[in-house]
């Protein structure tokens, strides 16, 4: 539980600091830093036993149908990755606490923080390799909030948006490689990936897996090509640079190289891939960073050279590489994350960040000089420094490794990637500590409060601390890391400072001396860099993305241009062709299935229903006809459903039947009757050929499925309608009890739909749209008469009738055709016959009930009976039922789907009544209305 | 039988596809509803035709039609039946609102998109 806690605290945190910014940024900062340290806290009971070789491991099942577990573990990787994030996102929080100025959200700022923290630990303790992946993506998330902290900036916006672009969109490649790999390994965690290193590499997927996962770590640990994004994160406030860019995020990519390596890595293409990217990048970043003049964008471009020694020490496949580069993770996180720190304190006191506005700050900043200088000093590799000491171990492993049968060509490469890195971090220092104090600084330059300069000087510190005494500070913690990464014994090896005059020591010194030169001829290079043409990541990043949004717009443009017709044209048309392609490709033979005998009166109601079809679309313009003809189709299906088995399929289609065409009548009287002179065009012609080809695949596909035989799912209902549901109609059954839930649904949309009608025409009538009401009219002549006396009667004596049959087919519904749904149709039926005889205020004046009461109550009915059977500890809409003998009236089956029965009927009557009579309350307003 | 079903289907919605194309509200409702009735139809044929075999049931193991598709055109019809009743509502409003019946106010093909910019 303690492991699953360490992720979980920073994410549930999160809101603390932004409650407790109420009572100000003290407390603000108070809260984040308890979260953080009650987290590390955790996270350090579990060092006796990971030192014991013993893995703390908590699982909770989450999707398990997609092996999905909520599984944490921690060992020596995932405790150094979680021991920087908390101990940097520590002192991060008191640096940005003295940082941001008053006017900034603070609360929010941490609260950012504390998720992206959460985030991160779930990356480097999940097991799960899915739930890695869900970590993984809301680091991407949370660092967005974070680079775009200061939203009313351009850049911060951007930067953001690109950073999330390239991240989250490695992240997917990562989802699908993550998705091969378990697939391959045979399970999602990782405890159990690891030990198929030889079945993964064996794999014919293994290269895909591979380009998959290294496409996820490049993007996110900033490797060339994905390089671009990380410069334009600098937006973000700079103790988000120092967090997430020097420390955590940036080595999320490094961390899972180093976790997977145990199963991806040995392999040639592994080694030219990666060791060759990690190359590259450490060489072009040195080189861009040397011509930078913003200091963040100097240590950006430094943060990816570096990590590109580390991508290239994981890509050499030998194990001393995997713990020098766990060496360098270490040290690089500190000095650079002490830099970040310190060029932050330049900005903020200085008010620039620019180089060639700085210098001879030395005197003016003593405390800030002393820190810088000796980050500095690691980040070039000077003795007793902890950089000089990773940077050695690198050195020695380049001059082992031989590229492309070229034994020089690596060291060569790095050498020259140093002389660029020694010449940019002496740069970073000179230019902006040394040399001639100037007078033209944009506000004056003094060291800063405590708060600001304490935590780069923690760093330093230690810096010096693992430097002098590497094996007393980092070197059992490198020795449990590399043990963790490489799955076994980590070679023996000694952390020391002095080495002997190793062949990596004079090449240390000789990037030196040649950096320095370098530098001196800082002014003629760089003249000469301006002028070069050089490729802008950014640029082309830019272009690509303006490229689609361009194809989107142009795409949305020439499919809808707003028109109806058009856009249902291209959806059929898109869709049959879908079909079509399908269709074409499987085999559609008739099939075996014996076929039904035609009968008599079936084919007469077949020839209607053609005849109807055609004569509906040929007089589609006069209303009434279309009407008509629409309702000879709908009373043919239903005749066929009584045919075909169907009784209670045929009783909701009259029933919906009748509604429906009286809402239409009503609905038509107001619209148009007759359809404006089509003018007959190709179009028309185009939209016949069409509907007559979807028809006609539709019918055939229609053909082929009822002649083929299948086996039916159903036998489980039919089996289980009586002893569980204690019904014997089946389809009832299904309604209220099996599928009880999506009937809840339904009557929901119904309830819904009812509310959106009610709202329409109630804005009709009491809205600027009444005036026009009033003064509309038909123009239909009426009968003096408006309401004939026969009707009146019939419908009086109906309506109890109608209710007691409504009450009949309500009752027998569980056992007999019938139910709910009809029983509420008959209702309405009843009752509108009522408003149309007699007249809405008559009708209106007599319902003693609300039919906005009648939905909601119906709803809650259903709800209730629902959630009755949870109370009862059984699935919710679970139902119970009873015989019970009443005198006079015999057995009756007391079933709590009865209630949820009602709750329908309720439902839908209201639904039906809100809507038509409101619709016949409108005529009531309008010119006609009013005569 | 099968090929009469079959054949109405196609015959409702090719009807059905033809009217939703049209120019004006109304036609476009009741081509709606003619789509639907051939979905229902469809969909209550993918459980097969059965003559004489009700799902009411007398014996567990006897034959009968099968319910499930049954269950679903039913939720369908009443669904369908809301969704018509809404978008009718919608077409007389819209009629109001605007004075024209028609779909596309600046005819069928005329784009709008710049009027939208």
């Amino acid at each position: 539980m303690s492991i699953a806690l360490i992720v979980l605290l920073p994410l549930l945190g999160a809101v603390f600091p932004a409650l407790m910014m109420r009572l100000g940024k003290n407390e603000s900062a108070i809260a984040a830093s308890s979260v953080t340290i009650l987290s590390l806290v955790l996270l350090l009971t579990n060092i006796f036993a990971i030192s014991q070789s013993t893995v703390p491991q908590a699982s909770w099942p989450w999707v398990p149908q997609i092996d999905l577990n909520a599984s944490f573990f921690v060992d020596g990787l995932g405790l150094l990755f979680a021991v920087m994030i908390l101990g940097i996102g520590l002192l991060v929080t008191v640096y940005a606490r003295f940082y941001l100025s008053p006017q900034e959200a603070l609360g929010r700022f941490f609260a950012y923080l504390l998720l992206f923290q959460g985030a991160m630990l779930g990356v480097v303790l999940s097991n799960n390799i899915l739930l890695l992946i869900v970590f993984w993506e809301l680091t991407s998330l949370s660092s967005f909030l974070l680079i775009g902290f200061k939203s009313d900036s351009q850049e911060g916006r951007q930067g953001a948006r690109m950073a999330l672009a390239v991240t989250a969109g490695g992240g997917l490649a990562l989802l699908a490689g993550m998705l091969l790999l378990g697939q391959v390994a045979g399970s999602f965690e990782l405890t159990e990936i690891l030990k198929e290193g030889e079945k993964i590499r064996s794999s014919p997927y293994y290269l895909s897996i591979l380009a998959l996962v290294l496409i996820g770590c490049f993007t996110k640990s900033a490797q060339f090509p994905f390089h671009f994004w990380l410069p334009h994160a600098m937006a973000a406030p700079t103790p988000v640079s120092a967090y997430l860019h020097s420390a955590t995020m940036v080595k999320a990519g490094i961390f899972l190289m180093l976790r997977l390596w145990p199963v991806l890595a040995g392999t040639q293409t592994w080694f030219y891939v990666v060791a060759g990217t990690g190359v590259i990048t450490m060489l072009i970043a040195a080189v861009i960073a040397l011509f930078r003049d913003d200091l963040k964008s100097i240590l950006a471009y430094s943060t990816i050279s570096h990590l590109g020694i580390m991508t290239m020490l994981v890509g050499f496949g030998s194990e001393m590489a995997v713990v020098a580069c766990v060496f360098h993770v270490i040290n690089h996180a500190i000095f650079k994350a002490a830099l970040f720190m310190n060029a932050g304190i330049v900005d903020h006191e200085t008010g620039t960040r620019d180089i060639s506005r700085l210098g001879g700050l030395a005197s003016l900043m003593p405390i800030s000089a002393i820190t810088a200088t000796l980050a500095a000093a690691s980040m070039v590799g000077v003795p007793p420094m902890n950089g000089f000491l990773s940077k050695e171990m690198m050195l020695e492993e380049v001059t082992h490794a031989t590229a492309i049968g070229v034994a020089w060509l690596l060291p060569g490469l790095v050498m020259l990637a140093s002389v660029f890195s020694v010449a940019y971090s002496l740069r970073f220092l000179l230019y902006t500590y040394f040399g001639p104090v100037r007078n033209d600084y944009p506000a004056k330059p003094h060291d800063p409060s405590r708060g600001l300069w304490l935590p780069p000087a923690c760093l330093v510190v230690l810096a010096i601390l693992i430097g002098l005494f590497p094996e007393a500070w980092a070197g059992s913690i490198t020795r449990l890391a590399s043990d963790a990464a490489l799955q076994s014994k980590s070679p023996k090896f000694h952390l020391s400072l002095w080495h002997g005059w190793t062949p990596a020591l004079m090449m240390s010194i000789f990037a030196f001396g040649c950096g320095a030169t370098a530098l001196s001829l800082y002014v003629p290079v760089r003249s000469i860099w301006n002028k070069a043409l050089l490729p802008d990541a950014k640029g082309l990043y830019d272009l690509s993305l303006n490229a689609c949004v361009r194809l989107a717009r142009i795409t949305t443009d020439r499919s809808f241009n707003g028109s109806l017709h058009r856009m249902l044209f291209l959806f059929v048309l898109a869709a049959s062709a879908l079909g079509g392609v399908v269709f074409a490709r499987s085999s559609y033979e008739r099939g075996e299935r014996e076929l039904l005998p035609i009968n008599t009166s079936m084919f007469v109601g077949w020839v209607l229903v053609i005849v109807a079809c055609f004569v509906l679309a040929w007089k589609h313009q006069s209303r009434l006809i279309a009407l008509l003809t629409v309702n000879i189709v709908g009373l043919i299906s239903s005749i066929a459903f009584i045919y075909l088995s169907a009784p209670d399929l045929a009783l909701t289609q009259i029933a919906v039947e009748v509604v429906t065409l009286i809402l239409m009548l009503l609905a038509l009287h107001f619209l148009p009757k007759e359809a404006i002179n089509e003018v007959i065009s190709w179009r028309q012609y185009r939209d016949i050929v069409l509907s007559v080809a979807v028809g006609a695949s539709v019918g055939f596909l229609c053909w082929a499925m009822m002649t083929h035989d299948f086996q039916s799912i159903s036998s489980y209902y039919i089996q289980h309608s009586k002893p569980l549901g204690g019904g014997a109609n089946v389809v009832n059954v299904i309604l209220v009890d099996f599928r009880g839930f999506d009937t809840f649904g339904e009557i929901t949309v119904i309830g819904i739909a009812a509310m959106a009608i009610y709202a329409m025409l109630d804005g009709m009538l009491t809205g600027p749209l009444s005036a026009t009401l009033l003064k509309w009219t038909s123009g239909l002549r009426f009968s003096p008469n408006r309401h004939p006396m026969m009707m009146v009667v019939v419908t009086r004596v109906m309506l109890p009738l109608a209710i007691l049959v409504a009450c009949y087919i309500f009752l027998r519904g569980h056992n007999l055709p019938g139910g709910g749904f009809i029983a509420a149709l008959v209702v309405s039926i009843a009752l509108i016959m009522q408003y149309m005889a007699s007249g809405f205020a008559w009708a209106d004046e007599r319902v003693h009930f609300d039919y906005h009461a009648l939905i909601g109550g119906g709803g809650l009915i259903a709800a209730i009976t629902g959630i009755g059977s949870i109370v009862l500890g059984k699935p919710f809409l679970t139902s119970g039922f009873k015989y019970v003998d009443f005198p006079f009236i015999g057995k009756v089956e007391l079933a709590s789907v009865s209630a949820f029965d009602l709750g329908v009927f309720l439902t839908v009557v209201g639904g039906v009544m809100l809507a038509l009579a409101n619709l016949s309350n409108l005529g009531r307003m309008t010119g006609d209305g009013k005569q | 039988m099968e090929l009469l079903v079959a054949t109405a289907v196609a015959a409702m919605t090719a009807a059905g596809i033809y009217l939703l194309l049209r120019a004006q509200t109304f036609s476009i409702v009741l081509g709606l509803t003619m789509v639907t009735y051939a979905v229902n139809l469809f969909i209550f044929a993918s459980g097969r035709l059965t003559v004489n075999q009700p799902d009411i049931i007398v014996n567990p193991t006897g034959t009968y039609a099968d319910p499930l598709p049954q269950a679903l055109v039913l939720t369908a019809i009443v669904i369908s039946f809301a969704m018509t009743a809404l978008i009718l509502v919608m077409s007389v409003r819209s009629y109001f609102e605007s004075g024209s019946d028609l779909v596309d106010l600046f005819g069928p093909e005329e784009t709008v998109s710049k009027d939208r910019r």
